[in-house]
């Protein structure tokens, strides 16, 4: 299992979308490729833009499918990162 | 090229600075002001700036402003901005003033260390802090990645003690609007390429429905919703067209949000001087500032059901014969 912390590459507002792709391409993918499952850490993080969430999983979802989210856990998210990610989650089951 | 700064500009009456505009001439910028005195809104400070990043500092010309302009001009970072000389040293009357001088970003790295230093400038609290930085770095994103600016993207912002009000202002002299949609829903207009700019899901960088791995086409409906629940002004301007989100009623306690920018209240037109590039200016007040947990809660449901009708329309219907 893989655990990436974000805070550590975003610092606590998480807008970069050049860091969410590397995150993806470099940590996600490789990592599900693997057969593993990966923990999204977001202690830490006050806030998270939609762009930065579509950057980071919103490719993972179209190239493995929905189901691809039984592999992926998103940890100690607040209200706020909670809703973006919900939105990201939604729209991209919807398209 | 020819601006006036009127006494007072802010969204609610922005038109009539924007009518004045003369943008003849690219290589010469004149600037003349209100002689008594300018209260103007940042997104007029970022127009003027990013005119000015285009023309050589020796070809613009500033007349001589009263004191209490060219201080404001000279604490906002214009003359430094232009490279030009304001002619008195400015004494700092309100060193507590709670405002971003005139910023220019061409990078995401500079977005980043940006959005970091507003909040402690505009000494905001974790509630509003939010909001703002959601506002700033979408729209800064917005001009990184899309609008293929040489000078990148000029922001400003202020507090407003009277109304408790933060003003941004976000320009560029890029690409404009139209031609990034047009790559992917050609337009035959400013404002309907405004209009698809602000329907949830529709981006220049593809029709696919849930856009590409790096763009949703989620952005400005965000901010332009971020700004409806607050009550509050939002305005987009590129090319010759105008769209401008009125402020909410205070009465009406339902706010209904809308795909299509046109169900919202607002104002605007195609008959303004034409920018090169996109202007946006927004304001958030800090009275009124929902939860914005809470108001992820509105934008979400409007914009999974404008994705659902637009998937809609692409359904193939049975053929009876």
């Amino acid at each position: 299992m893989m655990e990436i912390k974000i805070l550590k590459l975003t610092g606590s507002f998480a807008e970069n979308k050049d860091i969410a792709r590397d995150i993806r391409l470099t940590k996600i993918i490789p990592a599900l490729d693997a057969n593993d499952s990966v923990i999204l850490d977001f202690n830490g993080i006050d806030g998270a833009t939609q762009s930065f969430v579509h950057a980071l999983i919103s490719d993972i979802i179209r190239k493995y499918g929905i189901d691809v989210l039984d592999k992926i856990s998103f940890k100690n998210c607040n209200e706020t990162v909670k809703k973006i990610i919900g939105i990201v989650v939604d729209y991209m089951q919807e398209s | 090229m020819e601006i006036y700064l009127p006494n007072s500009a802010f969204l609610g009456n922005i038109d009539p600075f924007l009518k004045k505009i003369d943008f003849s001439d690219g290589t010469k910028l004149n600037i003349t002001a209100n002689k008594k005195w300018i209260s103007i809104h940042p997104v007029v400070l970022c127009m003027v700036a990013a005119l000015g990043l285009n023309v050589n500092p020796n070809n613009i010309t500033c007349e001589k402003l009263e004191a209490k302009s060219r201080h404001y001009l000279q604490r906002m970072g214009l003359f430094n901005f232009l490279n030009i000389k304001a002619d008195k040293e400015i004494v700092e009357h309100e060193p507590a003033g709670r405002f971003v001088p005139l910023t220019r970003i061409t990078n995401s790295s500079e977005l980043t260390r940006f959005i970091t230093d507003i909040i402690p400038l505009l000494h905001l609290d974790s509630q509003h802090a939010d909001s703002i930085k959601y506002v700033v770095s979408e729209l800064v994103r917005n001009v990184i990645e899309h609008a293929d600016a040489e000078h990148g993207a000029v922001v400003s912002a202020q507090y407003y003690k009277k109304s408790n009000t933060i003003r941004i202002g976000i320009v560029d002299t890029g690409v404009g609007i139209k031609r990034t949609i047009d790559n992917a829903y050609p337009t035959k207009t400013h404002l309907e390429a405004i209009r698809l700019a602000l329907t949830p899901g529709i981006t220049g960088t593809t029709r696919r429905i849930g856009g590409t791995e790096y763009n949703a086409g989620a952005g400005l409906f965000f901010i332009k919703s971020i700004a409806k629940i607050n009550r509050e002004f939002f305005m987009i301007y590129s090319g010759n067209a105008i769209y401008k989100l009125l402020k909410g009623k205070q009465e009406l306690k339902h706010i209904a949000l809308y795909g299509d920018p046109f169900n919202d209240r607002h104002s605007g037109g195609e008959d303004y001087p034409y920018w090169k590039g996109t202007a946006v200016g927004v304001d958030i007040s800090l009275s009124k500032t929902e939860e914005f947990s809470i108001l992820l809660d509105m934008i979400r449901d409007t914009y999974i059901k404008t994705i659902k009708e637009r998937k809609k329309e692409k359904y193939k219907s049975p053929r009876f014969i």
